[in-house]
């Protein structure tokens, strides 16, 4: 009777959405391309945020006992800076190229999951409005990113004012919320990459980025529960009085630091893999070669996988492990610099003898390999205990993680950019510009963090809010400061790119504009709906090179004859793919996060609404489960 | 998964597409989230373990847990996972109603272990374990309580089932939602089989 019902066409509560155009069809959206879309620019806005708390930091820092920032919003800035940048910025930035680029780059129309796609975005969008919310609901978190217990757990709680410093408490909840949007979707690209891949795309055929995508996607399937655990320890401890990390009653604070960080550590290779990913699209492009020694790039990423959680005490060396453990996280931190050392050896090996094209894409790539590489060097310094005991706690550490995380992840990411922006909106960025944004943001960089290492070997303290006169500090903060602000001018100078090259005399990209090797170059630019009008069939490593040229007599490469790259059945692009079968939109997602949202701020402020919360939420997914599978 | 050939039903489900692998998105998808979850129990595993003993002065493991009622109440829940198994082989030979009954059947011996979970909880709470008694009551009660909301959710989705069948939308062709919900069941009590071994059965000096 049911079914039959199902089969009329009527409109009940449950009928799917059908906008295309308009604010809606953003909101019900299950297309990846959207979604990624929409991570990307939710994170570059979080990005700005976040920004503006380092500048507030430097203000402060710029001359000896700064007067800025109190005490107190020093320690929010710094704390929000760094769960900003790090939840809410670079993992999600991450997860905007997967979601556009996962389904082109293997030959595929969509994600496996695409309504649980858009449940997590929405999650991490409201999951980062939450956190924000704090600085209007009695003061942000003040623990740092790491949250240390016994600090985290009993920041704010004097309860002598009527509104408590709730800081870490939404610390705790908004990281666990979050999670949930990591989780999902580390699932939905397992799923999608091991699943949805085109005929022939064998596992060993995949692009380096679609590799790291799913290497970062088990780290994330087992990272995230046991961040999970510790915060549900630290929100107990703080909502209702249990005693895990109580010293007073036995507890163990270092139990905090350990589950913190065998899930922080892989959390630094879920930051990093994908702009390790991104660069080893754009080095071979613009090199005009294929990537030097592919499985060797390929079982490299994955090594640095396994053994990524196996490292994780090197953050506790001054917690007073004892040698032995000491010894064993110092050779295994030492040993995990060979993978990472292998990858940078085949992109230099990519660029030798290459015709190299120095567009800004290229450049922040090989701004990228240079900043890493110093990067990585300091971190093989903390590796070693005795120096490790100088250094931590100092800006030598504040050094090491900028040269990683923004000299590495966000050159990554703003290398990716600049590559496939032309694919995603169809028209390229000013590529004068980009030199101008380039070059201020490399100087700028190293001008801000290149002195911390010199101020931190100095012994300059890390998280203080101000600094005395006459320590021999003032010349390089002063120095880090001026950077500080370059970076910003570079970042408007990348919006004013974003801006003109959208408006005044665009440069139409066309399907391929960089010569490149991927199949996502081999379909119209934006892509349409459906990606590909007839799926791929692939026969090669790099696809679309090897439908472009061929190798002729002598070892020379030579066009294939006109046509060649286009093998879409013409049918297919004259009925505008209406025959292919996509996902209809779904506001469930939408409704189910939304849920948890309000379960979020009822865990903090109203503990019994959170069953009001758990109803959306069940209303949502129970809407997700019986609306039907097409909008018609 | 592949130990049910049967699976593949007469009329395949109109859901299913082809896969790189062969296996199904949604059932990779649901050992992948299980995968995810034995992290998830393993860590407060290691904090139960790390703080059995450190009990604040309040009660402590060797003197609070009643081992033969909790014996039974395991027995129970490992039944579940029989009947479970009954359920969907009745699906798959297209016997709805006796896969109702053993639905229903696995939720209601759920539903008999959550319960001895509440007395067990009770009878702690008046011999003086406390939520806030010690690290011990804390990692003992935040791990099985979680354990406890796990099947809490089971139960859910097994009357969800019995639900949907009800109302005539669970055919032998859609066999695989029983045993995705299956998958689940039978982890939850396998992670009930390590958690009555290392906690109650493990004993402490």
């Amino acid at each position: 009777m049911a079914t039959a019902a199902l089969q009329q066409p009527r409109r009940s509560i449950f009928a799917r959405p059908t906008a295309t155009t308009g604010w809606y069809s953003w909101v019900t959206t299950v297309d990846h391309k959207k979604i990624g879309i929409m991570y990307g620019v939710t994170a570059f806005i979080f990005f700005l945020l976040g920004g503006l708390e380092a500048l507030a930091i430097r203000a402060q820092l710029a001359v000896p006992n700064g007067e800025v920032l109190t005490a107190e919003v020093y320690n929010q800035f710094f704390t929000m800076h760094g769960v900003t940048m790090i939840f809410l910025v670079v993992m999600p930035m991450g997860v905007a190229f997967f979601n556009y680029f996962a389904p082109l780059m293997i030959g595929a129309r969509d994600v496996a999951f695409p309504r649980l796609n858009a449940l997590s975005y929405w999650i991490f969008l409201f999951g980062g409005i939450f956190i924000y919310s704090s600085f209007f609901l009695g003061g942000a978190p003040d623990g740092g990113w790491f949250g240390y217990a016994p600090l985290s757990t009993q920041a704010g709680q004097d309860a002598a004012s009527g509104l408590a410093d709730r800081g870490m408490d939404f610390y705790a909840v908004g990281l666990q919320f979050l999670g949930i949007a990591s989780l999902a979707g580390a699932v939905n690209f397992i799923v999608t990459i091991l699943n949805m891949r085109a005929p022939g795309m064998t596992l060993m055929r995949m692009p380096v980025f679609i590799w790291m995508t799913l290497v970062v996607s088990f780290l994330l399937l087992f990272a995230m529960p046991i961040i999970a655990v510790a915060l549900f320890e630290l929100m107990f401890d703080r909502l209702f009085g249990t005693r895990f990390f109580a010293a007073s009653a036995g507890g163990d604070p270092i139990l905090w630091q350990h589950l913190f960080w065998l899930f922080g550590h892989p959390e630094v290779y879920i930051l990093i893999l994908p702009a390790m990913g991104i660069v080893s699209e754009v080095l071979p492009t613009f090199s005009r070669k294929p990537i030097f020694g592919y499985a060797a790039v390929v079982f490299a990423g994955a090594a640095i996988g396994f053994m990524g959680w196996g490292v994780w005490a090197h953050h506790m060396f001054a917690a007073g492990l004892g040698p032995v453990a000491n010894s064993a996280f110092a050779l295994s931190t030492m040993f995990i610099a060979v993978p990472t050392g292998v990858k940078i050896f085949n992109w230099i090996g990519t660029m030798w003898g290459g015709s190299l094209r120095f567009t800004t894409s290229m450049m922040f790539s090989i701004g990228f390999i240079a900043m890493f590489i110093i990067g990585g060097l300091s971190g093989v310094t903390h590796a070693i205990v005795p120096h490790d005991a100088q250094q931590t706690d100092t800006y030598y550490v504040v050094a090491h993680f900028h040269y990683v995380l923004f000299g590495g992840a966000l050159f990554g990411i703003m290398s990716g950019f600049y590559y496939w922006w032309p694919k995603i909106f169809g028209h390229r960025l000013s590529e004068k510009i980009g030199k101008w944004n380039f070059w201020l943001w490399f100087i700028g960089f190293n001008l801000t963090f290149g002195p911390m290492h010199i101020v931190g070997l100095q012994g300059m303290p890390r998280r203080i809010y101000t600094y005395p006169d006459g320590m021999g500090w003032n010349v390089w903060n002063m120095m880090e400061t001026v950077g500080s602000f370059m970076i910003a001018v570079a970042t408007l100078i990348f919006l004013f790119n974003v801006a003109v090259s959208r408006r005044k005399g665009r440069e139409e990209a066309g399907a391929d504009p960089w010569d490149a090797r991927t199949l996502e170059w081999s379909i119209p630019s934006p892509p349409p709906e459906y990606n590909f009008a007839e799926v791929p069939v692939v026969t090669h490593r790099d696809e679309f090179w090897h439908r472009k040229y061929f190798v002729g007599p002598g070892k020379t490469v030579e066009p294939v004859f006109s046509g060649g790259a286009v093998d879409h059945s013409e049918h297919a692009e004259h009925d505008g793919g209406h025959h292919i079968h996509l996902p209809s939109p779904s506001y469930f997602p939408v409704v189910a996060a939304f849920g948890m949202l309000v379960s979020a701020y009822a865990v903090i402020f109203a503990l019994p609404a959170v069953a009001i919360g758990i109803l959306i939420m069940t209303l949502g997914f129970f809407g997700w489960v019986f609306e039907p599978g097409t909008a018609e | 998964m592949a130990t049910h050939p049967a699976a593949v039903s007469p009329q395949p489900a109109h859901e299913e597409h082809l896969t790189s692998t062969g296996l199904d998105n949604v059932k990779m998808a649901m050992w992948a989230f299980l995968g995810s979850e034995c992290l998830f129990f393993g860590s407060f595993i290691s904090t139960y373990l790390l703080y059995r003993n450190r009990t604040n002065g309040g009660p402590d493991p060797a003197h609070i847990y009643d081992i033969p009622f909790t014996s039974v109440s395991s027995f129970v829940l490992l039944m579940s996972s029989l009947t479970m198994v009954l359920a969907l082989a009745a699906i798959q030979r297209g016997d709805e109603r006796g896969m109702r009954t053993w639905l229903f059947a696995t939720a209601f011996l759920g539903m008999t272990f959550i319960g001895g979970q509440i007395y067990e909880f009770t009878t702690f709470y008046e011999e003086g374990l406390k939520l806030t008694t010690s690290p011990f009551g804390s990692s003992f009660f935040v791990l099985t309580g979680f354990h406890g909301a796990h099947v809490s959710v089971g139960i859910l989705m097994l009357l969800a089932l019995v639900g949907m069948s009800l109302a005539g939308r669970l055919s032998q062709a859609d066999a695989r939602k029983v045993e995705l919900v299956g998958l689940y069941w039978h982890f939850v009590d396998i992670v009930w089989i390590v958690i009555f071994t290392v906690i109650y059965l493990v004993p402490t000096e």
